[in-house]
């Protein structure tokens, strides 16, 4: 059924209907109305949940962290400083393995304080062993949602669905929301491969020796790869339950495109129309909108790119004396392919700010007129600043 | 307290604790006073060396180890899924260590049990962070030395009391508890497992490792930090009602000091202080406990 729903919400919408058993949040803007929501489901009885109102984000992840390994479905959301906090536990719940599932709701990082939209909150989590999926569109953050639970379950694996404060978090859109009948025969019930049993004592997480925490970690590398694999299979299934699919990576008219931008996030919806009018002026624009994170598509992120000239990369995010996170990693997984096009990186939109469609055809203008980068990043939209050490 | 209590066992033999460790103690009696239906959330401390390395265990029930902060936590999501599975008879038990309790774990402590968590926090209190090397913790005591108060740096503060801390959150039942008294800390446990909510268990543990004393000397002075009033054995239902459950003949808390060497720099003029603290802090105990006016 269409409902017009907020990004949160979309995300609350797909957590009753995973039938989650324990949700265990902590407030921070932007993404309290998931949790709100959540928890009034919770109270009205139209889901069968433990709701833990917990003292701080770490504590929020630490209880996921027990209730999945004593066997049951687990959910939570949070934002920038939040997810900063619960850091630690963030590698605690890959590395044991546990499939928890978090909507992340990009936030800046204080100070100063911010809480419009940035990701290098959720992009300085990238090496925690967490999938992550960038969403677009509220239909996608539902979906993605009911996808996470079938992913993280099928390998193991903690994954962490990133939507953009306020412009998706906040913003209503058409969503078609599925009846509970078709979501049953799409996901099926949790059951744990491993779970805290009198019956049958272990123990989880002990001291572990050189000699075999090597290959611990090799396993949830193989996981890792692994998830890749069975991230399209599960879209298979999606698309043959709901029609509707979306891609480690989608790829805008790249088959003719000379210069390629490459998006994350509700930038991509911007981006579309900023190549509408590109391509109707005849310019050859294609967007490569980048979904997974972790596991990251290399192999079709080379395969999209490979016939461009150019590539423009947009970061909403930065890693102060490096760049932008998604060129570097775009750069990584081009670096090894004979002739391939180079690199533009372009920074825009941090905390928040407005990119426009004038902006995008200014990069891509850029990015037309130069032959090659002169610069790692360049800044978008920045008013005049004076350094001064 | 059940008859067979004393013949089941959950600590195999072979765990790695040290010789005459008060930690190990603690964790036997415990455990058989909770039995078999009994889930650990075991956040760093010692035990988290002592119940041995991977693939084995020297606990005979589930143990999930926890980041060193999330004792409180971890055992609000393993009690929240245990009764969303329809288990309501297992129970789940914390243990940790005095840096976990009431330095690090604290905040997550504190949250779990202004929420009445239905679950058993048990800290084994050895008064400093003893697995990284003996470090200061908020429980250390007054006139302690350790690895980073060394010196004439000896610590000058004294030790949290962590239980008054806990009745303060008014829960259902908090308690100490000493490995020389197992009676004592048997019938204390067995008490706790019978109730619901959140129960707190503050249990002395010596170290010989770190007090500097010798192993064959470990459950002594556990006794006598209880015959001195250094640590009174009490307990607190609902955070009003006090009981004081052993009265003992007031040695003088020197006896204690000079035998532990942690405590040889101390002067004759600063045990007297000591003996002030003490002796303080028990005539606050009897007021509370309506025993004086």
């Amino acid at each position: 059924m269409k409902r017009v729903l907020e990004g949160s919400h979309a995300v609350a919408e797909a957590v009753r209907l995973a039938k989650v058993q324990v949700i265990s949040a902590y407030p921070i803007t932007p993404q309290t109305h998931i949790v709100e929501i959540l928890s009034e489901y919770c109270t009205k009885g139209l889901m069968n949940a433990r709701f833990l109102r917990v003292e701080s984000e770490h504590s929020c992840m630490a209880a996921l962290i027990g209730a999945q390994t004593a066997g049951v479905r687990t959910f939570t959301a949070t934002s920038g400083q939040g997810l900063a906090l619960m850091h630690e536990l963030l590698h605690w719940a890959s590395g044991a393995r546990l499939p928890i599932v978090m909507a992340e709701v990009n936030r800046a990082l204080a100070p100063g304080w911010n809480i419009w939209v940035d990701q290098t909150d959720s992009l300085a989590q990238r090496d925690t062993g967490w999938i992550q999926m960038y969403c677009e569109d509220g239909q996608e953050v539902l979906d993605s949602t009911l996808q996470a639970f079938y992913l993280a379950e099928s390998v193991n694996l903690p994954v962490m669905v990133v939507l953009d404060a306020f412009y998706l978090s906040h913003t209503y859109e058409p969503v078609d929301v599925p009846g509970q009948e078709a979501v049953d025969r799409f996901l099926p019930p949790y059951v744990p491969k491993f779970q805290l049993d009198t019956a049958h004592p272990c123990g989880f997480g002990p001291l572990v020796a050189p000699g075999d925490y090597m290959e611990m970690r090799y396993h949830i590398a193989m996981a890792m790869d692994d998830a890749l694999i069975r991230f399209g299979e599960i879209e298979d299934a999606f698309a043959a339950q709901f029609n509707r699919r979306y891609g480690p990576v989608e790829a805008i008219e790249c088959e003719d495109a000379e210069i390629i931008f490459v998006t994350t996030g509700t930038l991509t919806s911007t981006c579309r129309l900023a190549l509408q009018d590109l391509r109707a002026k005849g310019e050859k624009a294609g967007i490569l909108k980048i979904k997974l994170l972790r596991p990251f598509p290399y192999e079709r992120i080379r395969e999209e790119l490979k016939g461009a000239k150019k590539v423009a990369v947009i970061d909403r995010n930065f890693s102060f004396g490096a760049g932008g996170i998604f060129a570097q990693e775009v750069r990584a997984a081009l670096c090894n392919t004979p002739d391939h096009p180079p690199v533009f990186g372009f920074i825009a939109g941090i905390g928040g700010r407005d990119v426009t469609p004038e902006m995008l055809t200014e990069i891509y203008r850029q990015t037309k007129n130069s032959d090659a980068p002169q610069k790692e990043s360049v800044w978008m939209g920045l008013h005049e600043v004076k350094y001064a050490d | 307290m059940q008859t067979d209590v004393m013949d089941r066992e959950f600590v195999h033999s072979g765990h790695v604790g040290c010789p005459g460790c008060g930690a190990t103690i603690a964790m036997r009696f415990v455990l058989k006073a909770l039995g078999e239906k009994t889930m650990m959330v075991l956040p760093a401390c010692c035990w988290s060396i002592i119940a041995g390395s991977y693939p084995q265990s020297a606990l005979k029930i589930p143990v999930i180890h926890a980041a060193f902060e999330t004792g409180g936590a971890t055992a609000t999501g393993v009690r929240a899924a245990l009764d969303m599975l329809g288990d309501t008879e297992t129970t789940v038990l914390t243990w940790a260590g005095d840096g976990g309790t009431f330095d690090i774990g604290f905040q997550a402590l504190s949250g779990a049990v202004e929420r009445n968590e239905n679950f058993i926090y048990a800290c084994y209190d050895n008064e400093a962070y003893m697995n990284t090397g003996i470090q200061r913790s908020s429980s250390t005591p007054y006139g302690a030395w350790t690895t980073t108060t060394t010196g004439r740096d000896w610590k000058k503060l004294r030790k949290k009391n962590i239980v008054e801390v806990l009745v303060a959150h008014r829960i259902p039942y908090a308690a100490t508890a000493s490995i020389a008294y197992p009676e004592d800390l048997l019938r204390k446990a067995q008490k706790a497992k019978n109730m619901k909510g959140s129960r707190f268990l503050h249990i002395y543990a010596s170290c010989p490792t770190g007090w500097r004393i010798p192993s064959e000397m470990s459950v002594k002075i556990a006794r006598m930090a209880v015959q001195t009033n250094i640590f009174p054995l009490y307990e607190v239902e609902d955070g009003l009602r006090y009981t004081i459950n052993y009265k003992p003949r007031e040695y003088l808390v020197r006896e204690y000091f000079r035998l532990q060497g942690r405590f040889k720099h101390l002067t004759d003029q600063d045990l007297d202080q000591i003996q002030q603290m003490v002796n303080e802090d028990w005539e606050l105990l009897l007021r509370k406990a309506g025993e004086r006016a």
